[in-house]
């Protein structure tokens, strides 16, 4: 009986736990709340994952009303992937909140961050699950509203522009987005995906589908901060708790690439329309764009959140290069990537996080010596950023993999080379941690850190353990992927 | 105990041991107990392995599959376990060594060190015994990241300027070459295993051959072929038990062991030699280049690094000659070059620890205050020349046959020219330890610690004893090239 519902539940129970959290107020209690929609969302996404791996796509049609006409949740391999991603995080990252929130925001706002994460966890969520291209928007703004509230909670003053330059860059990328969508309705009648895919196909007049591909691809460009619409982004990480530039750097730019790839191929991949246009080769130059500029402006930044913030954006240029390479391999590294990028940075958000804590401070020039004071956490900081490089035995070694054959396979002999040499990049900016962590003497004005309370530390630690497990052992990571890429194909009409 | 738990257990060994070791930190005896201890079972699980390989069996063990198809697979070869015995035999000996060092120079961070030393040693034998590209790949990069902070030690801003040379280098050179060779080799062959005769004829042409051949041979950058060589110096920042053992056996020996196995199980020895003729090149080029380098630095530690990395190419010149007695010859070399140069090692670290003297200027009469360390230096520096008796002649000689046998004429010049190289700089060392009259005015000093002149004095009579108990490995090393022993 509930399993039959559960791609409603996924969505619905942490949906519900937000106004419950309002209600309760009580702050002890909004985190209990919050942890255990979390891992009940963990829960139901394995399940799902597991069901269709055994019986293939599930479609469920919310409140009975069959697809086209009522609003269709599709779970294939992709969806399950994605949504396996975002409540492991959010499951992970909630035990760490309990003293990281305590510590960063006033009492009395406590709860209402708990119920702001229930919402946007619902809305990351809902935009994974959906097969409605309108309700993936409503998910879309449940999400981004609740991120720029999120965001604004930071400590600093300066979170306030962060999350006012967000919601203005956001608010135009769902507005784009919305307009791509009503042309794409004016022209098929329809909002549900698998049948505007099959709709499409007929229709022959394409310049408004353009005007839309080229509309939808900017809207999702801007919330995936796809280079150069990445703007928002640096400030909005460094600016915003700790746990939240975690939980977003995590899951909210992968989401968005999920959205991304699911209108590339199930949507337009059976039209001719990516023929007519050059969209793999536009893709193509930005993503090599983002990834030589951003690891180049990642190497000088002093922030470490900063660094890691245009770390980011370099990587999702990796993950948009797979995309844009549109061959199995290339697809296997971009959807491989969103979780082998998710779970390592997520890690090093979180033990960047507690060097906030105890330090007070992320600059690089402030944390001399503190391999000293806090071994773990600087321990874990180079793990996981081994993990970043693609270090053989890490996560990020899979995608590096899987991303050079595909360019290999492709012919593209200088897009290898361009993978492999801005991977020394990484190494640049990590090396530097490292140095200043462990070959500089902590200086006079140095905090007298101890190590993080285990509430942050286990968790963190998690992650930078799933970093290397999940590069040792990848059924999950890459066989469950090959599977969710060969159906994209397959949809793509090939 | 069977072959594939030994197999696990070599790498594992280290491993705990490095556990125990920081668990140690506190009672620094029961710290170095557990280290040598480690060492000895290491050395005696590899030894277990001896009597089935030269039987013939090949044991292997296959633990994961990070990628499908391409397993984290250890196998048991005859070059593996030649260069499996030899790194772990020479950890218990260095870690004797390291114990009066590392206490007679009043080091910090002994516990990290002895801890990344075991580390070190657990990615060398996953390198020895890597069944696949992969795991050789997996193992090789594990191993410059174990190393590192001993390069690294003493934490001043030489070292981390040396940290980075080593860091850098290593890392372009096996990201950027090394890596994407691992993957074009598993999309022209479709497989990444080491087999006898190798996994790509017929798959690529010729010039595909030469590109991939590159790729691999400057991707290996622990082998140190020029212009990829400056790490090595570089890494010579660390205290001398690492110089000795990491940089003089298992770092580089990895490097070159990574090109005898490309070479003999990837290509193949059927492998059409004009794609190798430009090795040969290279090779000659850094023996020569290296050497004439050494004999110009007064630093004796560089000088014994360019020293090393003009070894290092002898073996690289001995696989490009592709005849199976020049394979049998690198293999070989890979063995005595590792007792001589560690024993030069010693020496030199043993000097520093009690005169404080870095450089070849200063050592003039040494030899009277320090005979036995002296001698030991002389008895290393004989073998690298390639004199008899000491090891260093036999791997040479063979070098030689095999050059001339395959009718290598420039191999053979390179060879005959670096051995005078190669004499015009150890020997003036020996010349001013024991004939010059030391500098008035020093202040008096005898041999090092005991451990030290222990250690020292092992390796210095395995050099000489090699020859006379030569079957064991000329047996493994002339299974490799496929020469019926």
């Amino acid at each position: 009986m509930i399993a039959e519902h559960l791609p409603a539940l996924q969505v619905v129970v942490p949906l519900i736990c937000a106004p419950v959290i309002v209600l309760v107020r009580h702050r002890g209690a909004a985190w209990a709340v919050a942890t255990l929609a979390s891992w009940a969302a963990l829960a139901m996404a394995i399940a799902l994952a597991v069901k269709v791996s055994q019986s293939g796509t599930l479609s469920y049609a919310i409140g009975s009303w069959p697809p086209p006409w009522g609003i269709e949740y599709r779970v294939d391999a992709l969806n399950a992937f994605v949504l396996v991603l975002v409540s492991l995080i959010g499951s992970i990252v909630m035990p760490y909140a309990k003293v990281s929130v305590a510590a960063e925001l006033p009492q009395e706002q406590e709860y209402l961050f708990y119920a702001l994460y229930c919402l946007c966890l619902s809305g990351l969520l809902g935009i994974a699950i959906t097969g409605d291209l309108f309700n993936l928007f409503v998910f879309l703004e449940i999400s981004s509203l609740s991120t720029y509230v999120l965001i604004a909670l930071g400590r600093r003053r300066q979170a306030l522009t962060a999350a006012y330059q967000y919601l203005v860059m956001g608010t135009i990328g769902a507005t784009f987005y919305v307009i791509g969508i009503g042309l794409l309705y004016l022209m098929t009648g329809t909002l549900n995906m698998a049948d505007m895919a099959q709709r499409l196909a007929q229709v022959t007049e394409t310049r408004p589908l353009i005007a839309a591909l080229a509309f939808i691809t900017v809207g999702i460009g801007l919330k995936l901060a796809l280079f150069p619409l990445h703007q928002w982004l640096p400030n909005a990480y460094a600016f915003a708790p700790s746990v939240v530039t975690a939980f977003l750097a995590a899951t909210a730019t992968k989401v968005s690439v999920y959205a991304l790839i699911r209108f590339n191929f199930t949507v337009f991949g059976g039209t001719p329309l990516l023929g007519e246009v050059p969209f793999h080769e536009l893709l193509m130059v930005v993503s090599i764009a983002a990834i030589v500029t951003m690891s180049l402006v990642a190497l000088y930044q002093d922030d470490l959140k900063r660094m890691l913030a245009y770390s980011s954006v370099a990587q999702i240029g990796y993950i948009t290069l797979g995309v844009s390479l549109a061959n199995p391999s290339g697809l296997t590294a971009a959807i491989a990537h969103l979780f082998n990028h998710g779970i390592t940075k997520g890690a090093l958000f979180l033990l960047v996080g507690t060097l906030a804590l105890r330090c007070g401070d992320t600059r690089l020039s402030q944390l001399s010596g503190i391999a000293s004071r806090m071994p773990l956490t600087a321990f874990g900081v180079v793990l996981s950023g081994l993990s970043l490089i693609g270090i053989p035995g890490t996560a990020g070694f899979i995608t590096k993999w899987y991303l050079v054959r595909a360019c290999l396979e492709n012919g593209s002999w200088w897009l290898a080379a361009l993978v492999v040499a801005t991977a020394l990049i990484a190494v640049g900016y990590v090396w530097r941690f490292v140095e200043t962590a462990y070959l500089k003497a902590p200086g006079p004005q140095a905090p007298r850190a101890g190590e993080t309370p285990p509430w942050m530390l286990v968790p963190a630690w998690l992650l930078v353990a799933a970093c290397i497990y999940f590069g040792l052992e990848t059924s999950f990571n890459v066989g469950y992927v090959v599977e969710a890429a060969k159906l994209l194909l397959a949809q793509g009409g090939g | 105990m069977s072959p594939e738990i030994a197999i696990v257990a070599a790498i594992a060994l280290p491993l705990c041991g490095a556990v125990l070791i920081a668990a140690c930190h506190r009672v620094p005896n029961l710290r170095e107990a557990v280290t040598l201890l480690t060492a000895a079972a290491l050395f005696l699980t590899v030894a277990t392995l001896v009597p089935g390989t030269l039987a013939g069996e090949l044991p292997a063990v296959r633990l994961l599959e990070p990628l499908p198809g391409v397993a984290i697979a250890l196998r048991v070869e005859p070059l593996g376990l030649l260069f499996a015995l030899v790194a772990s035999l020479l950890w218990i000996v260095s870690s004797v060594y390291s114990i009066g060092y590392m206490r007679g120079n009043g080091e910090a961070h002994q516990t990290r060190f002895y801890v990344c030393f075991a580390l070190a040693l657990a990615s060398t034998m996953g390198v020895a015994f890597a069944g696949n590209l992969l795991t050789l790949f997996f193992f090789y990069e594990a191993l410059t990241f174990a190393t590192y902070p001993l390069v690294t030690h003493h934490g001043d801003a030489e070292a981390r300027q040396g940290g980075r040379t080593y860091l850098g280098v290593l890392l372009l050179t096996s990201t950027v070459f090394l890596f994407p060779a691992v993957v074009w080799t598993w999309l022209a062959a479709g497989t990444l295993d080491f087999v006898p005769g190798g996994i790509l004829a017929g798959k690529l042409s010729g010039t595909e051959v030469t590109l991939l051949l590159a790729l691999f041979m400057f991707g290996i950058g622990k082998a140190a072929l020029m212009p990829f060589h400056r790490w090595l110096p570089a890494a010579m920042v660390a205290p001398a038990p690492v110089s000795a053992l990491l940089h003089a056996v298992a770092v580089v020996k990895a490097g070159v062991f990574a090109v005898i196995k490309i070479a003999v199980y990837i290509f193949g020895l059927g492998a059409s030699g004009a794609s190798f003729d430009w090795l040969i090149y290279i090779a000659g080029f850094t023996i020569l280049a290296a050497s004439i380098v050494a004999l110009r630095s007064d630093n004796l530690k560089r000088r014994l690094a360019y020293s090393t990395v003009s070894q290092l190419s002898y073996i690289v010149l001995a696989v490009a000659v592709l005849a199976p007695l020049s394979i049998a010859a690198a293999a070989l070399h890979v063995a005595s070059h590792a007792f001589g140069k560690i024993t030069l090692f010693f020496a030199a670290g043993a000097i520093y620890t009690v005169s404080g003297k870095t450089e070849v200027s200063q050592l003039d009469g040494i030899g009277r205050r320090m005979p036995l360390t002296m001698a030991a230096f002389s008895i290393g520096a004989l073998s690298l020349i390639g004199i008899p008796p000491a090891a260093g002649f036999l791997s040479k000689w063979m070098m030689f046959q095999g050059a001339a046998s395959a009718a290598h004429w420039t191999a053979l010049a390179v060879l005959a020219a670096s051995t005078l190289l190669n004499a015009a700089y150890f020997l003036p060392i020996v010349h001013a330890a024991f004939l010059r009259a030391p500098s008035p005015g020093e202040v008096p000093h005898g041999e090092a610690s005991w451990t030290m002149v222990t250690a020292m004095a092992f390796t210095a009579a395995v050099t000489v004893a090699l020859p006379f108990a030569i079957a064991l490995p000329l047996g493994l090393a002339r299974m490799v090239a496929g020469i019926s022993p």
